[in-house]
């Protein structure tokens, strides 16, 4: 095996312009897949970020809304009846709406999803730096780093939204009172403020008004015991009218198009790495023909099957080895490029897993080539059959 | 002395439907260690499937083939071409050298296939090119040396894991007159040298006057051997001598009359 590699490794060497640009090939396409996967991710983190990082188990949803947030409507009263059910430790409104922050003339304003949270409750994010909101109707926020970023601002700093309200125009002023991690949700980075100005504050077809009914999309529902969310998610639906329950990864994956947009594109990234599988396959199959009469050569003279396969396995794995490192680096690399605005979540998990499979398909690919190559026969490839 | 190839009945048959070809036709013979012999006949006479056959690359339908006294046929296949990486040397027509490696690394790749790989050994190496004039191509890569250059390092790498039978399928096939005759010269000396048992497969009998003994071959069998230096040379250079009829042959005279060559 160790001659087989030895042949590998000098071919490769005394042919490195020839490799080199199949690993270029390889590289182009591990560059499409993981591309391909770090924008599902970042599409998946923008949806979900926040509803999956949620200090809860369940969420609870009004009924017949197909655990859409932006469809459900609850309120106080459904928030009450969550509460008395046995198993739940705490519960809060949770509500969500989309506003902008305006960053001054000449600059484009910032797209934000605004979540109202009650103070102290499941649904308020933790701080990265600052402090929790205080009071139900404050004028405060958090913002989630993203926002902190587009915006540059920070914590104890004023800033206005703009919100449509009965077809106008209306700005609200807010302070950051603390800053979390990143936590998008509805394709936006996150603003989270008090509830009920949230109530007050955001789009609505009518004027916002203090005294206004407190009425939010959903309630956040933290659990005693975590692992018995079943039983009470059971409990829930049957104590309390009118609702529909569903675990933070069911609501999160409920979420309009999440799976559709997540299938699309692992459906590419399937094709890709199908396509990588023919790719390699193809190169190392025309690499195999076109040395027939060499591995003739070499298994005349005495060289085993092992060594044979070996030289050709190993070249594969090396080729597509580089091919892949080249191309998860240049994906990489060129990420940083990215503004923070496209969603592209480069988690070193996922572009690893990506390696992985490429490393496990470039042989996949390559094994029609070792099995031609361990059938060349010595006689035929040395024109040694006849005469 | 024992020989160091020992061919017994050895018979290749083909069946095509109801055809039945026999490209081998019950060959014995015997080489010793030091001797040089070509195999010599036209083509289909069998030669090179014969050559096949001795190299363990091809079952005799019927026969026994001894190298160094061990019967091939009895081999399984892992431990023939363990066999033929240990006891045979081979030099081809085409396809000799790994285009990849170095002229050096092309023969020590011998030593390396059997694990002998050593300071000695590539010493060996680097001697025996350096005898075969390619002392100064040790790290030319073949596409860089000429024809009759690569015949001679496959000649090296054919000899350096000191086999007992060296094979060689029209060594001069691809080289002009003059390389061809250093080529097989270089070839035979070596072999005497080293008393390694060869057997040259050859068209050109022109090159037969460095080999111990010509066996001429035709439709499968052996038709004839030669092994005086008179009817070998007469072979090699016809215009030397007056061709008479093989019957006619007689042993006394054979300084002046020549063999036909088939």
């Amino acid at each position: 095996m160790f001659l087989g590699i030895y042949l590998a490794m000098k071919e490769l060497w005394r042919s490195r312009g020839k490799f080199l640009l199949f690993s270029l090939v390889i590289a182009l396409i591990t560059f499409l897949v993981v591309f391909i996967t770090a924008l599902g991710e970042g599409l998946a983190a923008s949806n979900k970020e926040y509803i999956e990082g949620l200090d809860a188990q369940l969420l609870v949803f009004r009924k017949n809304s197909d655990l859409n947030i932006q469809a459900s409507s609850v309120n106080q009263s459904d928030l009450r009846a969550v509460k008395r059910v046995e198993g739940v430790e705490a519960a809060g409104l949770i509500g969500l709406s989309r506003v902008a922050i305006p960053l001054g003339e000449g600059k484009k304003a910032v797209d934000v999803t605004m979540v109202g949270v009650e103070p102290g409750e499941p649904g308020e994010p933790p701080v990265l730096r600052g402090q929790a909101l205080s009071r139900r109707r404050g004028k405060e926020a958090i913002i989630d780093v993203n926002v902190a970023r587009l915006t540059g601002l920070d914590v104890g700093d004023g800033f206005w939204i703009r919100s449509v309200q009965a077809s106008e125009e209306k700005f609200y002023e807010l302070t950051v009172v603390g800053i979390t991690r990143s936590q998008k949700v509805l394709f936006n980075p996150a603003i989270f403020v008090p509830i009920v100005y949230w109530e007050k504050i955001k789009p609505q077809a009518r004027l916002g008004a203090d005294e206004a009914e407190l009425v939010s999309n959903v309630v956040a529902v933290r659990l005693n015991d975590p692992a018995s969310w079943p039983q009470v998610m059971s409990q829930i639906m049957g104590e309390v009218s009118n609702v529909d329950v569903a675990d933070i990864v069911t609501a999160y994956k409920a979420t309009p198009g999440f799976q559709a947009q997540q299938s699309t594109l692992g459906t590419q990234r399937t094709f890709l790495l199908l396509i990588g599988v023919l790719v390699i396959g193809g190169f190392f199959q025309i690499q195999t023909l076109q040395k027939v009469g060499q591995l003739g050569m070499l298994k005349a003279i005495g060289s085993s099957n092992t060594t044979v396969a070996a030289a050709v396995l190993a070249q594969i794995v090396v080729v597509t080895l580089i091919g892949a490192l080249l191309g998860s680096g240049a994906s990489a690399g060129l990420s940083l490029l990215f503004p923070p605005t496209i969603p592209i979540v480069f988690e070193p998990q996922v572009v690893l897993s990506v390696l992985v499979y490429l490393m496990v398909i470039g042989p996949l690919g390559g094994l029609v080539s070792v099995r031609y190559a361990l059938r060349v026969e010595p006689l035929t490839a040395l024109g040694l059959a006849g005469g | 002395m024992a020989a160091a190839l020992e061919v017994q009945g050895v018979s290749k048959v083909y069946r095509n439907g109801g055809a039945v070809t026999r490209a081998v036709d019950h060959v014995s013979l015997s080489i010793e260690p030091g001797e040089f012999v070509a195999l010599v006949g036209p083509s289909g006479s069998g030669k090179t499937t014969l050559l096949a056959i001795l190299a363990g690359l091809l079952n005799p339908t019927e026969g026994t083939v001894k190298i160094d006294g061990e019967e091939l046929s009895k081999l399984g296949e892992r431990k023939r071409a363990l066999f033929r990486r240990q006891k045979i040397g081979f030099t081809f027509q085409a396809n000799n050298l790994v285009p990849y490696l170095t002229v050096l690394e092309n023969v020590t790749l011998m030593l390396k296939l059997n694990n002998r790989y050593d300071e000695a050994g590539l010493q060996r190496a680097k001697d025996l090119l350096a005898r075969l004039g390619l002392g100064d191509r040790l790290h030319y890569l073949p596409r860089q040396i000429s024809g009759g250059q690569q015949q001679r390092v496959a000649i090296a790498r054919s000899l350096i894991h000191l086999p007992s039978l060296v094979l060689a399928d029209e060594p001069t096939a691809s080289l002009d007159t003059e390389r061809a005759f250093q080529v097989v010269e270089t070839f035979a000396n070596l072999i005497h040298e080293q008393k390694r048992a060869g057997v040259m497969v050859t068209h050109d009998l022109r090159m037969v006057k460095y080999v111990d003994r010509v066996i001429q071959m035709l439709d499968g069998h052996i038709e004839r051997v030669l092994d005086s230096r008179a009817d070998i040379s007469c072979l090699a250079n016809p215009a030397d001598c007056t061709p008479i009829p093989v019957d006619a042959l007689d042993p006394n005279a054979a300084a002046q009359a020549c063999p036909s060559p088939y």
